[in-house]
């Protein structure tokens, strides 16, 4: 019955571009959680009456943030196919599109950082330096555990919007659904592929999604 | 001992500068309860942030117990910190933590090993008698309960200062009550120093050895509670005063009293200190043949004795009256003819 619906569909091949989108977004992921949340604590510490304040690194870290957040996805990969080549040696294949995913996803999750500290309770910041916390305790037992569920729903989004991001870069060749449902389902005129391609790309947004909720929900104590 | 030495800090607001505390010099004892009252803008959050090293002085020393807390930075400032703790009026508990865990935090920076920790919890979730509430997180807790985590997390390291800033002031009258008397019991029991800022003159009256009163960034009068109450002079302490011993001082009140009680003298009676708790008026009753009958009357107690007036009316003959008059006086009890105008 399957079969029938989508003749043109070649599993094996599906099932490998699904691995490589999984692959993709998990390791961009990864690495703009990290990239987002280092970047977001230096625009929350550096910013003017906090602990690191320092006009010159916030600006710069701000407008790096902004710059990066603005430029639309499609042209950044563009940009930044010389500096892929260097990094990797290759312009194709999955690996290849994970400099451009990670520089477009974490200064926007950094964004997502800063307002989930800026929402802290200041009262709470003031508690810990009046107990004699180091800025480095501060950051691992007051900022990071009292915004935890902001982080957990913001990388969460953030990885939703890289798994788009992993479809589009398949249009230079990064491998995953995004490139099957490309060329092997657009340029041949096959939209059982496309539409195959879809439905697999939604079940891993659905799946991400559910996940991030239940961590969010899990560690509320609100 | 605290000691503040021509203590002043300027904040630069845009072009001109706000100078939020304005010379201040204060002693405060080991084991003192001291307060320190002013409206909002006073200076009096700033002042206590001063203490422990939160915001520095523009200029000026702050000295606890033999080290400059003004002239320390980094590691020894932060050590110091342990010793002069602090509460907050919005309690400020960590809400992803545990009540225990809360009560941990101060010790974890301190940097004690985790079995010494839990039993130094258990010791204090105890003493600020919130047994049984160690896993709820604070969002379970009332106000009180709250503050309470608060005061045992403050207490964690042992230190030797308590700073309240504003503790009750989110809290209805008989949980601030019960807050009041934990803090007193603590510093009786632990002989801790306490310095406490508050806009409530309630609070200084139930829990305060002395008070300073702050406006404008300057402390404007300072004294024993009982004196304060007793002989205000700055107009603003007048207010504050006012605040607990009500209205009935006022000409609207005294006009009120003379229609319900024409005939006759009356006189208000100010007790302060043991003079209340003394069978005076049974005396007066004893020895004058002068009626009395108590129009109104109101006796507070503070941490330095009883402190209050009572309205009475005097019949009998004139003479008769100034003699009862005279022998008040002789007993320290401030009598006065409450004229009417």
């Amino acid at each position: 019955m399957i079969e029938s619906l989508f003749p043109n569909v070649d599993w094996d091949k599906m099932w490998e571009a699904t691995l490589e989108t999984i692959y993709m977004t998990a390791m961009s992921t990864l690495f703009t959680f990290i990239i987002g949340l280092v970047l977001g604590i230096i625009l929350f510490l550096t910013a003017p009456k906090q602990l690191w304040a320092n006009k010159i690194v916030n600006w710069l870290t701000g407008v790096f943030v902004n710059v990066f957040r603005s430029i639309p996805f499609i042209i950044l990969i563009i940009l930044l196919i010389p500096f892929t080549s260097f990094l990797i040696g290759t312009i194709r294949g999955p690996n290849a599109a994970l400099p451009a995913l990670i520089i477009g996803a974490a200064p926007f999750y950094a964004r997502l950082v800063l307002i989930a500290f800026q929402e802290i309770d200041k009262g709470v910041i003031e508690a810990a330096r009046s107990m004699g916390a180091t800025t480095g305790t501060i950051i691992r037992k007051v900022l990071l555990p009292e915004s935890k569920p902001a982080l957990i729903s913001g990388i969460t989004v953030t990885s939703i919007a890289l798994v788009g991001y992993t479809a589009m870069a398949g249009v230079i060749g990064a491998g995953g659904l995004g490139t099957l449902a490309f060329l092997d389902g657009f340029q041949r005129s096959r939209p059982d592929v496309v539409l195959m391609a879809t439905i697999l790309i939604l079940i891993i947004v659905f799946i991400i999604q559910f996940i991030g909720d239940a961590l969010t929900k899990k560690a509320d104590k609100r | 001992m605290i000691e503040l030495k021509q203590l002043t800090k300027t904040f630069d607001v845009g072009k001109t500068a706000l100078t939020a505390v304005d010379d201040v010099n204060l002693t405060i004892a080991d084991g003192e309860i001291f307060g320190i009252i002013g409206y909002s803008g006073a200076g009096k959050s700033t002042l206590i942030r001063i203490l422990n090293g939160l915001e520095k002085p523009t200029s000026g020393t702050v000295d606890i117990n033999g080290q400059k807390i003004t002239d320390i930075k980094g590691a020894e400032l932060r050590k110091a910190r342990q010793k002069v703790s602090m509460i907050f009026q919005h309690f400020n508990l960590l809400w992803s933590r545990t009540v225990q865990e809360n009560i941990e935090f101060p010790l974890e920076i301190a940097g004690v090993p985790k079995a010494k920790r839990v039993e130094k919890v258990k010791e204090l979730v105890e003493l600020v008698g919130l047994g049984g509430r160690e896993n709820a997180y604070p969002s379970q807790l009332s106000g009180g309960q709250k503050q309470r985590v608060g005061i045992a997390r403050a207490l964690a390291n042992d230190p030797e200062v308590l700073l309240c800033d504003e503790a009750t002031s989110a809290l209805d009258p008989e949980t601030t009550d019960a807050i009041l008397d934990l803090l007193v019991d603590i510093n009786k029991r632990l002989g801790l120093t306490i310095v406490l800022i508050t806009h409530e003159m309630h609070v200084i009256r139930k829990i305060c050895h002395r008070v300073a009163v702050m406006e404008g960034g300057k402390v404007v009068e300072l004294g024993d509670v009982l004196e304060i109450f007793q002989t205000p002079k700055q107009e603003i302490t007048k207010r504050f005063v006012a605040q607990v011993t009500e209205s009935e001082d006022s000409s609207e009140t005294i006009k009120h009293l003379r229609e319900l009680y024409p005939t006759g003298e009356l006189v208000k009676l100010v007790f302060v200190g043991e003079q209340a708790e003394q069978p005076i008026l049974t005396q007066l009753i004893r020895k004058f043949p002068v009626e009395v009958n108590i129009v109104q009357g109101k006796v507070s107690h503070t941490q330095r004795g009883a402190y209050g007036t009572l309205i009475l009316q005097f019949k009998g003959t004139d003479a008769d009256i100034r003699q009862a008059l005279d022998f008040l006086n002789q007993e320290n009890v401030q009598a006065e003819v409450m004229a009417n105008d």
